[in-house]
């Protein structure tokens, strides 16, 4: 109830920024995505690995974890649809979704990614139904290994979007594809545990011991998949001298962006739930584990934030070599503070999608009976 | 001895991996191959044109010598676009549209000042048509580069990919539009070398920017046809030392500047 009035005050948040224009957001012509796009990139690259659990069944043959793929592969696509939505919703003209549907320049990478998205909610939908209906079991083999090859792809493309950017100091760099793919790996495999300790617990049964134990190394060894190309990211960026700019802004003088970095990126987001996924001390507390994947979301929020609103912040260096002023903000740090317009576009994009999937666990045999502490 | 015959045995292995790695390089490979052939076909088929005695499609560019523009005569270029196209701009909002705009530029090094006024480049190449994911900006044959208003989806994508801050998103609802440069609030947009103007008198158009500065033989914004080698441009071109933004980027803009 609560996640449907979220995403019915986003939806008309929406409408309202749609109505007035974008000038009550935040976001202006220096800083032309902002928070609507974090979060629709955070649950877009969460919705990739979310698929995790069920790539493993399916592709690498981990049958243990086969009673969790269906609930993987639901939550996959409700993260998807959340994420898309939020997209759709902060376009200038958000009424011509048509035209983005009929009119595709295959240069973009924007076209690109349309069609990578739609291509894997229906890819996805199938694997779902092939898991689902017994008489088709054995082809949900090969509908997994499709699945994961696509979401590969898909995500490169999703870190392609700013990958591509040549013009842009903070961008420019074929690193983030891979560096987008370690992160849907590690923030989907987070929101899905997450989720699926809150449905064993309201249902009150008890997950085993040993899922948990393997999700958890599995996870810190995503975080440190992103701690590796984040530091990777900058390095590169910081042996190129014209780059000093750029890196002083994020890891040292950004203000904001600097402290999300430092703090909320790779103190609380990394460093810390890496101490509660492996300190012997913490190996067999869920609270440990509910605490890390907690951290590791907010990090991901804060990762993203960094890459596309400080990314932008930074001015573009049209004049090398020159001091710069102009009256359209040349030469200036960007300035972008989020407004409740866009927070709450971004929340119902979250809540929506966590809406999805909980119709669908309620209405379908998603986690089956067989499993210790399955639903029933 | 013994190595010819390893050789022998090996024969069909290697060759196996020889046709797999060849296979595996095409596979890979082509894709990108016909990428740039794609993104390449046009602009052959407009450098082929140009090598002709007279070059069948104009390329509209402008030059611009800083040297004779003062700080008043940038402010009137930014003046005339806004009466010509109907954009206003409040000083220090971040949201507000800006077709051209007044640049200060000290050279860091030796501290001497310029100042020039910056618009849309209309780039050969321009990022901002390549990323455009419904074809709505696009680069017309005379090498103008526009937002098809109707088709703009309003995603923004084009202002992340523009090396030069060319574009503005329009922010708030507008009122008293021109005829000659339709607006829309939640649309993208741009210079568009008054394009109105150059479909109307060709090669002896003059942009509004231009005629608001160019007095008599002085022109200190010189419109013309860079694929015409006998063009004033072009002759202005060849013998004077002019500098194009990001030359590095390979874009190819279709603005110089004279005295950077």
């Amino acid at each position: 109830m609560l996640l449907a009035i979220l995403a019915a005050v986003g939806i008309g948040a929406a409408h309202h920024m749609d109505v007035e224009g974008h000038h009550i957001s935040g976001m202006n012509n220096q800083v032309v995505w902002g928070l609507p796009h974090v979060f629709a990139i955070f649950l877009i690259v969460a919705a990739s690995g979310a698929l995790n659990l069920a790539s493993i069944a399916s592709v690498f043959g981990k049958i243990e974890y086969k009673p969790l793929a269906r609930f993987s592969a639901v939550l996959s696509i409700a993260l998807l649809v959340g994420g898309l939505a939020v997209l759709l919703l902060d376009l200038g003209r958000p009424d011509r979704l048509i035209v983005a549907m009929t009119h595709y320049n295959f240069k973009s990478i924007f076209a690109w990614n349309i069609i990578l998205y739609s291509g894997f909610i229906v890819i996805a939908l199938a694997y779902l139904w092939l898991m689902m209906e017994r008489r088709f079991e054995r082809w949900s083999k090969p509908a997994g290994m499709f699945a994961f090859a696509w979401r590969l792809i898909l995500t490169t493309g999703t870190g392609s979007i700013f990958g591509f950017l040549v013009a842009r100091e903070a961008y420019d760099s074929a690193l983030l594809a891979p560096m987008f793919i370690v992160m849907s790996f590690s923030f989907g495999l987070a929101v899905f545990i997450l989720l699926l300790l809150a449905s064993f617990k309201l249902d009150q049964r008890e997950l085993d011991g040993i899922h948990l134990q393997r999700l958890r190394k599995l996870l810190g060894l995503f975080s440190i998949g992103i701690l590796y190309f984040v530091m990777l990211f900058h390095l590169t960026k910081l042996y190129g001298t014209q780059n000093h700019g750029f890196e002083r802004f994020i890891l040292l003088d950004g203000g904001v962006y600097t402290q999300l970095f430092w703090l909320f990126q790779i103190a609380l987001g990394t460093l810390l739930p890496l101490f509660l996924l492996y300190a012997p001390r913490w190996q067999n507390s869920p609270k440990s584990l509910v605490l890390a994947c907690l951290l590791i979301i907010q990090g991901g929020f804060a990762q993203l934030y960094v890459i596309i609103v400080g990314g932008q912040a930074f001015p573009l260096n049209i004049f090398p070599g020159y001091h710069v002023e102009s009256s359209f903000f040349d030469g200036v740090i960007g300035t972008y503070t989020p407004s409740l317009w866009e927070l709450l576009l971004g929340c119902a994009g979250l809540a929506g999608a966590l809406l999805i999937a909980l119709l669908v666990l309620r209405v379908l045999p998603i986690l089956p009976q067989s499993l210790p502490g399955a639903k029933d | 001895m013994a190595s010819e015959l390893d050789n022998i045995e090996l024969r069909p292995a290697r060759r196996r991996f020889m046709q797999g790695a060849a296979a595996l390089a095409t596979t890979l490979i082509a894709p990108g191959v016909l990428l740039y052939k794609t993104g390449h076909a046009q602009g052959e088929n407009e450098a082929n044109a140009g090598n002709k005695d007279r070059p069948a499609i104009p390329r509209w560019g402008l030059l611009i010598d800083t040297n004779a523009l003062s700080e008043a005569d940038v402010d009137a270029c930014v003046s005339a676009c806004q009466r010509e196209h109907g954009w206003s701009s409040d000083a220090g909002s971040p949201t507000d549209a800006q077709w051209i705009r007044k640049v200060h530029l000290t050279d860091k090094q030796s501290g001497q000042q310029t100042v020039l006024p910056m618009m849309c480049q209309h780039c050969a190449d321009p990022p901002c048509v390549d990323v455009c994911p419904t074809g709505a900006s696009f680069k017309r044959a005379d090498g103008i580069v526009l937002v098809n208003k109707h088709t703009c989806i309003g995603c923004r994508y084009c202002m992340m990919a523009c090396p030069y801050k060319a574009r503005s998103f329009i922010h708030e609802v507008l009122q008293d539009q021109l005829a000659v440069a339709p607006r829309g609030k939640g649309t993208v947009e741009s210079c568009t070398l008054c394009v109105h103007r150059i479909d109307r008198d060709g090669a002896n158009a003059v942009p509004a920017c231009a005629e608001a500065v160019n007095r008599g033989e002085r022109k200190a914004i010189l419109f013309g046809d860079l694929n015409d080698p006998d063009s004033e441009i072009s002759q202005r071109l060849q013998s004077h030392r002019t500098t194009r933004l990001r030359a590095d980027l390979g874009v190819d803009p279709g603005v110089s500047y004279q005295g950077l």
